[in-house]
């Protein structure tokens, strides 16, 4: 097994509050040393990192990475690809795909695959239900044993309560994390964005918050009588964010995440028909968006997500109503970020807590800090490079974002998993002789 | 932002929605209108301003007096005109509306005139076109249907003269009705008194008062003193979407009768864009009665239509002459 010495970069980690020049040192994939390197340990490869930033690698709750089923729109290849170039370096693949991921055959096909890129490392869901249709349980212990972390909807939720009651009950005795994407299926199917001025303006059916935080509601309450861990995916309004501070300050064993998009854009970005912000849960007010970063920065919203949903041109290329939802989010999640730090939201541990750390503990990871014994999941930035987005620069298949021509300060240059270098610049790395 | 609908001159590019546009120009449109009714009214019903242009009626919803309109407004203007409806044509054969419509502009067509299901699409076919083409939209979803709120405007001015000291009540369902939403804009661009509407919570758009109304649920109060009703086309489908419960009760509590018209100023006109259900939202003597200008409606429709394709089209080059 080869051993690496990171050298001279500038180590930050929200855990221990490390900030400062430092030397890396791994071995088997893993951090052994931080400062000297320990007895015995001869570095085979050496990556000088002076004036970049060492981080943990990025931890990504919520990407859709189309196949199996759809991979004229992406692969797992080429999206495990874009992950490692942005930094990311284990995401979670929903089990929306044809097939569902509701068998252990599914599960392993796309863990396969994502071995084979060896790129990100892609931990598939496990549907809640059989064909995510609502109605039968999956075999959820089979696919924890064939690698599945948590158990989710997929987006699609339970309509009935009975179901879904035992479903939660079911997990939560196989000890997994059950994620939803809090949504009124009745509130939310045939409309298209935040229902509110714009939507008036616009005659586009609109989604009321309370298709949000009637379905918390709901699951809060069976939360609170099975016990069932649950983390709620990409959260959008702060009323949803103020009802998840609230269970939790009762005690009750709830996470959640907010899409990183929905820290920058509104319902006002949709005036226009612009259909690249058509995302499902849709753009709300400014007053959501500004709660939604007050609640990330004070912790009540655990994780930032990249809600990653690639599309072909043609999916964008219609009429609004009829435009696929989604944005392609793993290119923008770290360079989003770090402009909430740059914009003084967040320091930058912080937005490795939101990025890295707690989503990390959320699935039980060895990774998402700089400690010894950790996962050698890194990212090294280029913290001074000016870069703009655009088609050509854009590693991920879709091509669907809102946040094309815009301009980001700090550049993903080194991404390694488990020590091994999954995206890198081509003279990065230089062999010790 | 840049309007999508005018030129760099501020001349009219496309029609695809009242907001936004300046006082100017729809006050423009009323009096081309106004030049064109004389037209309209000989016995040689032409003039030539179009005279070798094509205009496609796009149609992807049925319709028989929009469509019947913009096809005579188009012929007194002497263009050639073609109808397309498309729920009977090749997007069912899963022909996308972009290669649809690359098709229809590979043969030379100077306008579409869109009448579409989707809020937006419109907007999305003026933003796809060639430079020469304009379009015109008839009706898109619960956006817009600016032609019919401008030939509204065009009626309300020949029977009121001037804006300024109305008050107009828009009475049913205006969440769906992208008449009423093109009307509120226009009444508040040309600068209406006091623009109201009326109707149950369910039937009204999240913060409608932003659009520039005041919002009324008790039709005593919200026909009291106004000088213009326009009710709005109550659809059957309601009942099912538990929107409301009967069709009865509608017409109790927002039904248009005589004895609710007697609230209303008694030189009050009453509008309708049609086609109207008789006893549901409005009763057969208000529609027959004295008061009722709907049928001036229809008429004044081939005017402002005439003036809105004319000065879209006006000082553009076509086809032919963008090659060479």
């Amino acid at each position: 097994m080869t051993q690496l010495t990171i050298a001279g970069g500038r180590l930050v980690c929200p855990e221990g509050a490390r900030d400062g020049v430092d030397d890396l040192h791994i071995a088997e994939g893993r951090i052994v040393a931080i400062g000297a390197a320990p007895d015995g340990f001869a570095a085979s490869q050496h990556i000088d990192a002076t004036g970049l930033i060492v981080t943990p690698g990025l931890v990504d709750l919520a990407a859709s990475l189309r196949e199996p089923g759809e991979e004229h729109k992406a692969t797992i290849a080429s999206e495990a690809a874009a992950a490692a170039a942005g930094g990311i370096t284990s995401l979670c693949a929903s089990p929306a795909t044809t097939p569902t991921m509701d068998t252990t055959a599914v599960v392993e096909l796309v863990t396969r695959r994502a071995r084979q890129t060896q790129r990100a490392h892609v931990m598939p869901l496990a549907a809640l239900t059989r064909g995510l249709g609502g109605e039968q349980l999956t075999e959820m212990a089979a696919m924890k044993a064939a690698g599945c972390r948590a158990v989710s909807d997929g987006g699609r939720p339970v309509v009935n309560t009975l179901v879904l009651r035992r479903a939660m009950e079911y997990a939560a005795t196989q000890d997994l994390t059950i994620m939803l994407t809090p949504a009124d299926p009745y509130l939310t199917d045939e409309f298209h964005m935040h229902e509110g001025w714009v939507a008036t303006r616009l005659g586009i059916p609109g989604i009321p918050v309370a298709a949000e935080t009637a379905a918390l509601a709901r699951y809060l309450a069976l939360a609170e009588e099975t016990g069932a861990r649950i983390h709620f995916n990409r959260i959008s309004s702060g009323r949803g964010a103020a009802m998840v501070r609230e269970a939790r300050q009762r005690g009750l064993p709830v996470t959640a995440d907010v899409a990183m998009h929905q820290l920058f854009l509104t319902e006002m970005d949709v005036s226009g028909y612009n259909s690249l912000c058509k995302v499902f849960p849709p753009l709300r007010s400014h007053a959501d968006r500004e709660a939604l970063r007050a609640a990330v920065a004070d912790g009540s919203l655990q994780a930032i997500c990249s809600d990653h949903q690639p599309h072909e041109p043609d999916a964008k290329e219609v009429p609004f109503i009829s435009a696929a939802a989604g944005i392609s989010g793993l290119d923008t999640l770290l360079p989003l970020g770090l402009r909430l730090v740059e914009e003084g939201l967040l320091d930058l541990p912080g937005l490795l807590r939101s990025l890295s750390t707690r989503p990390a503990e959320i699935l039980g990871l060895p990774c998402g800090r700089l400690q010894v014994g950790a996962s050698a999941d890194l990212c090294l930035i280029e913290p001074d490079r000016v870069w703009r987005l655009d088609e050509s620069s854009m590693r991920s298949r879709g091509k669907n974002t809102p946040f094309l021509g815009w301009e980001f300060t700090g550049r993903v240059r080194m991404t390694l998993l488990q020590g091994r270098l999954i995206h890198q610049p081509r003279e990065a790395l230089e062999t010790v002789p | 932002m840049k309007n999508i609908q005018l030129d760099d001159a501020g001349r009219l590019r496309h029609f695809l929605t009242v907001e936004g546009l300046p006082r100017e120009l729809l006050e423009r449109i009323l009096d081309t209108a106004e030049s064109f009714s004389g037209v309209i009214e000989k016995s040689v019903k032409k003039v030539p301003l179009l005279r070798g242009r094509t205009i496609i009626n796009l149609f992807f919803e049925p319709s028989t007096r929009t469509r019947t309109t913009f096809e005579l407004a188009a012929k007194r203007l002497s263009a050639d005109v073609l109808n397309i409806n498309v729920a009977t044509s090749a997007t069912t054969k899963g022909e996308s509306l972009l290669d649809m419509l690359r098709n229809l502009q590979a043969m030379q067509c100077d306008m579409f005139v869109v009448r579409h299901g989707d809020s937006g699409a419109a907007h999305f076919i003026a933003q796809h076109v060639a430079p020469h083409v304009g379009v015109v939209n008839a009706g898109d979803g619960r956006h817009a249907h600016p032609t019919q709120a401008m030939l509204d405007m065009y009626t309300i001015r020949r029977h009121k003269g001037d804006f300024e000291p109305l008050r107009i009540a828009i009475v049913g369902d205006i969440l769906h009705s992208r008449v009423a939403r093109s009307q509120i804009h226009a009444l508040n661009t040309l600068g209406a008194g006091e623009v109201r509407v009326v109707a149950p919570r369910t039937l009204l758009p999240r913060d409608v008062g932003s659009l520039g109304a005041h919002v009324y649920h008790d039709i005593r109060q919200g026909l009291r003193d106004v000088d213009v009703v326009i009710t709005l086309r109550l659809q059957k489908e309601r009942m099912q979407g538990a929107l409301l419960p009967s069709e009865h009760e509608y017409y109790q509590l927002y039904g248009i009768s005589q004895e609710r018209l007697a609230l209303a100023r008694p030189d009050a006109i009453v509008m309708h864009p049609g086609p109207i259900n008789r006893g549901v939202e409005i009763e057969s003597a208000v529609a027959d009665g004295p008061q009722s200008v709907i049928l001036n409606q229809v008429t004044n429709g081939i005017a402002v239509r005439m003036a809105v394709m004319s000065m879209c089209l006006e000082g553009r080059g076509t086809a032919a002459e963008e090659l060479t």
